[in-house]
């Protein structure tokens, strides 16, 4: 299977990998995917006090595609509101890796990875999911 | 010579193996000198190459212990496949509807069965002991009044375990059922004598064995006759079992790996033997790795080990250095890891963590020890970028994990 650069790029220059402490109250944390279906990535953020993500990191269990969405997804939601985080759309993803079509479902985890993060947040501030997604 | 040295290092000789220059040397003149058509019965032409057929037909069988007459040349082991299994089912199916498998045979031999479902038959799919090997009484129990054919394979592609035929065999003579082994991953490696052991069909291809792609042969029994409703018909070649012009050139090559591999096999196990020893020492200090199928019962040529907690594709890009498979089939749209490794009862995240590294009669110590060092230096970096290395590390275990699975 070929590869696009920037797969590749991400694949060997992986950005921000690591991890923050869950239980940390300005930290949310999202874990999608399983080792069944050969994928699972972990997104976490920290949130600052003005509700914008000050650092983001990762760390992914799948194929190049998978690392590399999750890799970008971390640059991209850095200094963004949560609500901004919020609307990244996995096309978006795919079309900057231009990822084939059998790899699409990687761009999906990735954004599925940042709703969960922010999901995870919101539940740590007690703030209802509902009021702010409206 | 640039493009070599840029190329990867083979390590993937059970998906197929380079042509030796010995029998490409052979192959040569049957291409343009010799050309003839071995069914030309008129000219010297067709004499000729027909000589050329019935010596390899004769290498191939000396290497099997059978009789040259006992050999049908086809177009590989699938074909093989085709024409024992559903030739066998075809003729037989006055006599009864049922036959006997291995999960963890090749799709050549599971598709073919698949087909027959749909015919009709039925087939029972065994599952092998969790080393892969198929417990004896577990076969026995599963053969029925109308069991007609049983297969099972020598040498498994995937994680390349040895069967015991000659008691898989025994049991199938003894009721009178016929007993069908795709060889295909086995010559020259593993000794193969048809005079004494109880096998009705046995599938050959010449391209895992230093010949080359696009030939193989089925052997069928003459003592007692195996009978086989034919796949291809037409000018009545291969005594009506398989019509088409034999192609010289391959069978000559077919014949010539054959003999080669006779002359060969007692050296090369020993030396691939020591290579495969010499690897298993350099990853024994890797954390998490599993070597998949019994080590014992097993060629030396194969090495199917998982790295738990990194993906196998991911650490095939890794490992981009090295030409090996893996055993999750991520690659395609349908995210299975492998039907084998599965059938062992391994955890989906073994099965997308495996490798398939096969040796062969190229392989150096350079190449083992270049692999190993690459292996480790990239599965440690994998791990370091692994959720599921990060959970280990902390003592939990994974199969209490919640997945939340997205829809997919």
């Amino acid at each position: 299977m070929a590869y696009s650069d920037k797969v590749m790029d991400h694949y060997e220059n992986p950005r921000n990998v690591g991890s923050f402490d869950t239980d940390e109250s300005d930290v949310g944390t999202g874990m999608v995917g399983a080792p069944a279906c050969g994928d699972v990535m972990r997104l976490q953020i920290k949130v600052g006090p003005e509700g914008v993500i000050e650092d983001a990191c990762f760390k992914t269990y799948g194929c190049g595609s998978a690392i590399a969405s999750s890799s970008l997804v971390t640059e991209w939601i850095k200094g963004r509101t949560l609500e901004d985080a919020l609307t990244l759309k996995n096309a978006e993803i795919a079309e900057e890796l231009a990822l084939p079509p059998v790899k699409i479902h990687c761009s999906v985890l990735a954004e599925d990875a940042i709703k969960a993060a922010v999901e995870d947040y919101r539940a740590k501030q007690g703030t209802p999911a509902a009021a702010s997604a409206a | 010579m640039t493009s070599v040295a840029q190329s990867p290092i083979y390590l993937d000789y059970a998906a197929t193996t380079p042509v030796d220059p010995r029998v490409a040397e052979k192959m040569i003149p049957h291409l343009t000198s010799s050309f003839g058509n071995p069914a030309s019965r008129s000219h010297a032409y067709g004499w000729q190459a027909e000589a050329a057929v019935e010596t390899a037909r004769a290498q191939v069988a000396e290497l099997v212990g059978a009789d040259p007459r006992e050999i049908i040349w086809t177009s590989g082991a699938t074909e093989s496949d085709n024409l024992a299994i559903k030739g066998a089912a075809h003729f037989h199916r006055a006599k009864g509807n049922h036959l006997i498998t291995l999960a963890t045979e090749h799709k050549a031999v599971l598709d073919t069965m698949r087909e027959l479902e749909r015919e009709g038959f039925q087939v029972t799919y065994l599952k092998p002991q969790p080393n892969g090997l198929l417990d004896l009484e577990t076969f026995k129990a599963a053969l029925r009044p109308e069991t007609i054919l049983a297969s099972i394979m020598l040498v498994n592609n995937e994680i390349g375990v040895i069967q015991d035929i000659a008691a898989l065999g025994a049991v199938c003579r003894e009721r009178g059922i016929l007993f069908h082994v795709d060889a295909a991953q086995a010559p020259g490696k593993v000794a193969i004598d048809l005079s004494t052991l109880p096998v009705d069909l046995m599938s050959f291809s010449a391209h895992k064995t230093y010949g080359p792609q696009g030939i193989g042969a089925l052997y069928v029994r003459r003592r007692p006759r195996v009978h086989l409703a034919p796949l291809i018909h037409g000018g009545g070649h291969e005594r009506g079992l398989r019509s088409g012009t034999l192609p010289t050139h391959q069978i000559v090559g077919m014949g010539e790996a054959y003999r080669l591999a006779g002359e060969l096999m007692v050296e090369e196990n020993a030396r691939v033997r020591a290579l495969r020893d010499r690897f298993l020492a350099g990853i024994a200090d890797m954390e998490e790795v599993y070597l998949n199928g019994d080590l014992e019962q097993r060629v030396p040529h194969n090495l199917n080990v998982s790295f738990n907690f990194v993906e196998g594709e991911s650490l095939m890009m890794a490992v981009k250095e090295l030409a090996v498979s893996s055993g999750s089939a991520c690659t395609s749209a349908s995210l299975e890891p492998s039907h084998v490794l599965r059938a062992l009862g391994r955890s989906d995240e073994l099965a997308h963590s495996s490798l398939r590294i096969t040796l062969g009669r190229y392989t150096t110590a350079q190449d083992i020890d270049f692999a190993v060092a690459l292996l480790k230096d990239k599965v440690a970096r994998l791990r370091a970028l692994s959720p599921l290395w990060d959970m280990h590390l902390q003592g939990i275990d994974l199969n209490t994990v919640q997945w939340a699975a997205a829809a997919h």
